[in-house]
């Protein structure tokens, strides 16, 4: 055997590996649900537009989404090398909502990449309605899944759950009209703007009431919503909703974005937040049960901790050399 | 309705037979494309950027399909393989998660300047990031045949009962990453990726270089896919004959560390000496034609064939048969037709490469056309070739999902019903049929269309204007 001396028995550091693995994950979903997030946000707005600026839609997240969605293999994997028993019951558990989502999810792919392959009228239809469909079915099945792994059900369709989905979709619009602020001018970025606020808005009302339906039927999680950090979470998504409604109306767009992206990351806290300490309540796994033993969980930091930033970095590039908005429809050929 | 351990098995198999196109097609083509990136960098020719321009749009296509039916694979071991999962976790998923944080990311990343950005960064980025999206390609292929090939020679960890289930548990990382089998999968599935692209090249460009050539049609660009024509057989020409130098080594690697696979490829059921190497083989009885585990064989051998494979050199060696294994024996028929298959299309490919070659010192390169249709013929058999490979690995090894460890039968989610399997493999079978026949039709229509006109090239340095003009405001 290779000494490893005592990354076999001792954490790194001595740091809180499984509390900081699980803060992992749900960062590294808040990644995907940020970053493919405004993709599906622009799928959905896809239906809104005309055939001009449907070219501009994709057009501004065609460089991006191949990335994007990779945070959600990416987290796919880290649940399985973390958590690996949760990664299997809950899976496993909601096999049919799983084949779903990667429908949706296929769907969504494939559509932006098919509906450029040829321009006649017929297929750009189909291939458009099956974007905006995988757009908006995909988030909604993911709120769905999320809320039922919160909540421990193994039924597929649970009120909050679908209420969870249906928060999701407004988010993921609140997200991709500021992404199009950002990407677009002129009368598209106003309506897209327009879009937004009032999906910020339905954002908000959707979420108090989910958590209201939530807190009534599922006794278990109370104590979790009693933890001040929920009331301080729930109040920080007020503020960002006017933040980001103001920041649109004054035609500060980054400000706009940034507060979207504020508003993920709020709202994965909180779902990190009603969740812990369980990493799947319906089997009673907690984190610390379902962890990997010492020496993989060591590796697995380490080498993550080198991979994470440098990710990052790939995304800033990404990002810089795509900066600016796309008014030349400027796709590969 | 069918059971959910077969459901799952038959789901699994469809999954991946269906995914490895795609990322055969990438890995293969990402050589191509660092090297016409480069070409056309350092010579400014616009054939190299229709050339680098032609194949990024096909890549693009497979990367699309691929991390469609790839998220699907990377799911199922969750959804249908739960109790493998639970057990091999600790193993098997760190692979996975450093594949899509290591290799993953940075294919999608650059991609994303590789396809839209030859206009927007500079020279020294743009040929960065065609670097960036192979070296993805093939540490993808890293990750994923460390996890894979642990289960074939699993090393570096101990199995501990845990809450009443079996679960593995990792002890020396480098053992388990590193196991004997991975450099002989790694080498042998990336050449094979290249050779396949190679051949699809070489088939694609025969077609139009035969056209133009032996009919005499006008083909515009005919310099284009003349010049693919030539790059394609150069690859060929270096990958063909590695591929059975390397593929032999494997066979007796396999021989060492699973010699029932390696007795079901040879279909040697009883321990014996001298056994012969079967080009052929038949059930003597008729009825038993469909059975992949009939015994009672009729073949044509090439005597003390096989032994002299197994044993790297002596026609007399003994082999373990499958009668002497306590397991039941994979489905014999299956594995050693798809060996066979795979080697006879190995051999094949070097005569083409060689056929090739000849012609085109002679400087008749474009006018044999009995080569050409060969090159037409033969534009899809590396992919054929690759997935009966795949199916002599994946097949060969059952009973076990990881060797000597856990039997696939045992990795079946516990509470998968028949209903809910049977339910998902129909949508399977349909949604993969129409997924692939949507590839086929897009990568057809790509390559009837041709490369972009060299007009349309002339635009970049007008474009980049507009882009900076729009950057500074």
């Amino acid at each position: 055997m290779t000494d490893l001396g005592s990354l076999a028995t001792e954490p790194l550091f001595g740091l809180a590996l499984p509390e900081l693995w699980f803060a992992l994950l749900f960062f590294i979903f808040g990644m995907f649900l940020f970053l493919d997030g405004f993709d599906f946000g622009v799928g959905v707005l896809f239906a809104t537009r005309d055939d001009h600026e449907k070219e501009q839609l994709l057009a501004a997240v065609g460089p991006f989404w191949d990335g994007n969605e990779v945070w959600l293999v990416v987290f796919g994997g880290t649940l399985f090398a973390a958590f690996p028993a949760a990664y299997a019951n809950l899976f496993s558990r909601h096999y049919l909502l799983m084949f779903a989502i990667l429908a949706a999810l296929g769907l969504r792919g494939l559509a932006p990449e098919m509906y450029e392959e040829r321009d006649d009228d017929q297929w750009r239809r189909f291939w458009g309605s099956a974007f905006v469909a995988g757009s908006t079915a995909t988030p909604f099945l993911l709120g769905l899944f999320v809320m039922n792994w919160i909540l421990g059900s193994a039924t597929i369709l649970t009120l909050p759950g679908i209420l969870a989905g249906l928060t999701v979709v407004t988010l993921t619009v609140v997200d991709g009209a500021a992404f199009l602020g950002l990407k677009t001018r002129g009368s598209l970025r106003d309506d897209a703007s327009e879009y937004g606020i009032r999906a910020v808005v339905s954002y908000l009302v959707l979420a108090v009431i989910t958590l209201c339906v939530t807190y009534a039927t599922a006794p278990s999680l109370r104590s979790s919503f009693q933890s001040p950090v929920v009331v301080v979470l729930v109040l920080v998504t007020g503020l960002l909703t006017a933040g980001y409604a103001a920041a649109t109306r004054q035609q500060r767009y980054y400000l706009a974005f940034a507060t979207a992206a504020s508003l993920v990351f709020t709202l994965v806290a909180l779902l990190a937040v009603l969740m812990f300490p369980f990493i799947d309540r319906a089997t009673g796994l907690t984190v610390r049960d379902a962890i990997i033993s010492t020496l993989p969980l060591n590796l697995m930091t380490i080498m993550t901790s080198v991979l994470l930033p440098l990710v990052l970095g790939y995304f800033a590039v990404l990002y810089f050399a795509f900066r600016g908005p796309v008014e030349r429809v400027g796709m590969a050929d | 309705m069918v059971d959910p351990v077969t459901a799952s098995r038959l789901q699994f198999a469809i999954t991946t037979i269906v995914h490895i196109i795609f990322p055969v097609m990438s890995m293969g083509l990402a050589p191509f494309l660092i090297y016409f990136t480069w070409k056309e960098i350092r010579t400014e020719r616009p054939l190299y950027e229709q050339l680098r321009r032609f194949w990024t749009k096909i890549f693009a296509v497979s990367f699309v399909v691929g991390t469609v039916t790839g998220l699907v694979l990377e799911f199922e071991f969750g959804t249908n393989f739960a109790a493998f999962s639970t057990t091999a976790g600790e193993l098997f998923g760190g692979p996975l998660a450093l594949e899509g944080m290591m290799a993953f990311m940075l294919e999608a990343t650059f991609l994303g300047i590789f396809v839209f950005g030859r206009d927007r960064v500079s020279d020294r980025l743009y040929m960065l990031s065609s670097i960036a999206v192979g070296l993805g390609t093939w540490l993808s292929a890293v990750w994923i045949l460390i996890a894979n090939s642990w289960m074939q020679t699993p090393r570096g960890f101990d199995v501990v009962v845990e809450n009443g289930h079996r679960v593995v548990k990792l002890t020396d990382p480098l053992a388990a990453y590193f196991n004997p089998r991975f450099p002989y999968m790694f080498v042998h599935m990336q050449n094979s990726a290249v050779e396949s692209v190679a051949l699809f090249m070489a088939g694609v460009a025969a077609y139009y270089v035969f056209r133009h050539h032996i009919w005499g049609y006008s083909i515009e660009h005919i310099d284009f896919w003349e010049k693919t024509l030539k790059i394609a057989l150069v690859a060929l020409l270096i990958t063909a004959p590695l591929q059975v130098l390397h593929g032999d080594a494997y066979a007796r690697h396999v021989s060492e560390t699973q010699p029932q696979k390696f007795a079901a490829m040879e279909a040697v059921w009883e321990t014996d000496a001298s056994v012969p190497e079967y080009i052929v083989a038949f059930p003597t009885e008729l009825d038993e034609l469909l059975n992949p585990r009939t015994k009672e064989l009729f073949g044509i051998g090439i005597p003390g064939g096989a032994s002299w494979l197994a044993s790297g050199g002596d026609p007399q060696a003994m082999i373990r048969g499958l009668e002497s294994f306590s397991t039941e024996a994979p489905p014999v028929a299956i594995v050693f037709w798809a060996f066979r298959i795979m080697v006879a299309l190995g051999f094949w490919f070097i005569l083409l490469a060689f056929w090739g070659a000849y012609r085109w010192r002679r400087g008749e390169l474009f006018d044999d056309d009995l080569l050409h249709k060969a090159l037409m013929g033969s534009s899809l058999l590396g992919f054929v070739a690759v997935e009966v490979g795949w199916i002599v690995t994946e097949v060969g090894r059952q009973p076990w999902v990881i060797q000597g460890v856990m039997r696939t039968s045992d990795g079946v989610s516990p509470g998968l019903t028949s209903a809910e399997a049977t339910f998902t493999l129909f949508g399977f079978v349909t949604g993969y049929t129409l997924l692939l026949g949507l590839y086929i039709y897009v990568v057809g229509r790509l390559i009837r269309a041709g490369p972009p006109s060299r007009d349309s090239l002339q635009t970049t340095t007008e474009s980049h204007v507009d882009s900076e003009v729009l950057d500074s405001d």
